[in-house]
């Protein structure tokens, strides 16, 4: 009798086991843009790097899980996402009042203003605005007073601009009509432009800027303009979720506070941009 | 599907058909008259004017046209300081200049193929004929050689121009806002990216079937040795009615 207890026991703690095991083992499929340095991006060898992919592996361990990052074209990550080739993005992707319309969002796990990227010798390194930061979305009078300031010397110039972002959003609101307005596939290839003296400036993520700057090419351009957040440039990043994944972004949503309350966003954020651009309060 | 929003879109995705357009026939026209130098060249039986011509085609159409516009736009643009002292920057400052560069080379590449397959299909005893009449040199091609050239090459061509007009999608990767850059554009707003894209398809569609209607045209025109003789007999049958 007692051989058979001993029996059932180990195969009913072989079988919780293996519960554990299988539970350990589910998979979430994580797509990134691998395109934006430093945030995240194909280094030497064809591997994902940067922030996010960091960040990425640190949330899936505290959820338990398994991860596979992959790499999506920006222009067609959402549409991927809603039509489940993966289960979420961590690709730089600002939440934003338009794109929760078709996906939910967990987080932001960051929160970093834009800014433009102009040649030291450009008369537009003398942008007003220069080393404030505003928030469009709690003071918004003050926001567009510097954002007004700051375009009077953009009249006439060429602005590059990522297309499907939150910066082609505010270029579409705000410099239409002063400055003309191009759009990229990639930053890679709006920095390659501006390298090339086909367009005046840049205006992007200010991290996105500081890795272009880091850059030994880029030595002779600075990043000026006020710091802006909020608004229509969205309430910081966050993990792109399909609707109804309740489940999944509960658990993103715990891991993302745990990460940011124990200091590891900032670490990261140290790490690959230079300043902390964890979320505030 | 939702049919308001795609009559949205498609309204939207006209605003980029005059691009569209014009990047089609600019370097349809200019690839043409490349194309047509490169199988003078092809066929002039010299060396030194074969082998290029060769060389050229062997390149541009064995290389992706991505690969070229891209190479093109973004490759030339880090030899600006270079570009600058021949004065050959301004030129390719514009992205557009830079497109109708790239679709010009790729098409003239294979237009030059046909049009020397056109050339090479002129039946030898017309040309035998026509020096019997005393035609040679110039006016031979003119007359003879040029009008059954054209008339044999224009049902491949009409192809090569249907792709042309579908190869300017690829502008949209250095800026250029012509359909597909504007449907991208629209998808990144939306994120409706089946209907959007069946809207731009349609368009496509509809431009290629004008334009293939018109080269029917032409190929009529151009063969009325293949037509029927204008019959008589309707009238008869009318009057038994």
């Amino acid at each position: 009798m007692k051989f058979v207890k001993t029996v059932g026991l180990a195969l009913l703690g072989s079988a919780l086991a293996m519960g554990a095991a299988s539970a350990q083992e589910k998979t979430i499929k994580i797509a990134t843009e691998g395109a934006y340095a430093p945030w995240n991006f194909t280094g030497a060898g064809g591997k994902l790097e940067g922030f996010e992919i960091d960040l990425a592996n640190d949330l899936c361990a505290r959820m338990k899980v398994k991860c596979e990052i992959v790499a999506q074209d920006w222009d067609g990550i959402i549409p991927a996402l809603t039509a489940k080739k993966y289960d979420a993005i961590m690709a730089g992707m600002s939440i934003t009042d338009e794109r929760k319309k078709t996906i939910d969002f967990a987080g932001p796990y960051v929160n970093g203003p834009n800014g433009y990227m102009v040649a030291k010798s450009s008369p537009l390194a003398k942008m007003a605005g220069t080393g404030q930061a505003y928030n469009l979305g709690t003071q918004q009078a003050a926001a567009e007073k510097a954002i007004e300031a700051s375009k009077e010397i953009l009249k006439g110039k060429t602005v590059g601009v990522q297309g499907s972002t939150i910066h082609a959003n505010f270029a579409d609101k705000y410099l239409k009509g002063t400055a003309e307005i191009r759009e990229y596939k990639t930053t890679e290839q709006h920095d390659l432009d501006l390298a090339a003296g086909r367009i005046d400036a840049v205006l992007a993520d200010s991290t996105a800027i500081m890795g272009t700057l880091d850059k030994p090419e880029f030595k002779d351009y600075v990043m000026v303009g006020p710091s802006i957040t909020g608004g229509l440039l969205g309430a910081g990043v966050g993990v792109g979720l399909r609707k109804g994944d309740d489940e999944l972004k509960k658990s993103f949503n715990e891991a993302i506070k745990a990460a940011i309350q124990d200091g590891t966003v900032k670490t990261l954020s140290m790490k690959w941009f230079k300043v902390d651009i964890s979320p505030k309060g | 599907m939702d049919f308001a929003f795609m009559r949205d879109t498609f309204l939207t995705l006209m605003g980029g058909v005059p691009l569209t357009l014009n990047l089609s026939f600019t370097s349809v026209a200019l690839g043409a008259v490349l194309a047509m130098l490169l199988a003078l060249m092809r066929m002039s039986r010299i060396k030194v004017l074969d082998w290029p011509a060769q060389g050229y085609v062997f390149v541009f159409r064995g290389t992706p046209l991505l690969v070229q516009i891209f190479l093109i736009y973004y490759g030339l643009g880090q030899f600006r300081p270079t570009l600058q002292a021949w004065g050959l920057w301004t030129f390719f400052r514009e992205p557009y200049w830079c497109a109708v560069l790239a679709l010009t080379l790729n098409t003239a590449a294979y237009a030059s193929e046909i049009i020397r397959g056109g050339l090479q299909s002129v039946p030898h005893n017309q040309v035998e004929a026509a020096r019997a009449c005393g035609m040679s040199g110039f006016l031979l091609f003119r007359r003879i050689v040029f009008p059954i050239a054209v008339r044999q090459a224009l049902p491949a061509y009409g192809s090569e121009i249907i792709l042309m007009v579908k190869a300017t999608s690829l502008a949209s990767i250095i800026t250029m806002m012509e359909v597909t850059g504007l449907a991208a554009k629209l998808i990144s707003q939306t994120f409706r990216a089946v209907e959007v894209f069946i809207v731009a398809g349609l368009i496509y569609l509809i431009l290629n079937f004008i334009i293939t209607r018109i080269i029917m045209a032409i190929e009529w025109w151009l063969s009325p040795h293949l037509r029927r003789p204008p019959a008589i007999e309707p009238r008869l049958e009318a009057a038994h009615v």
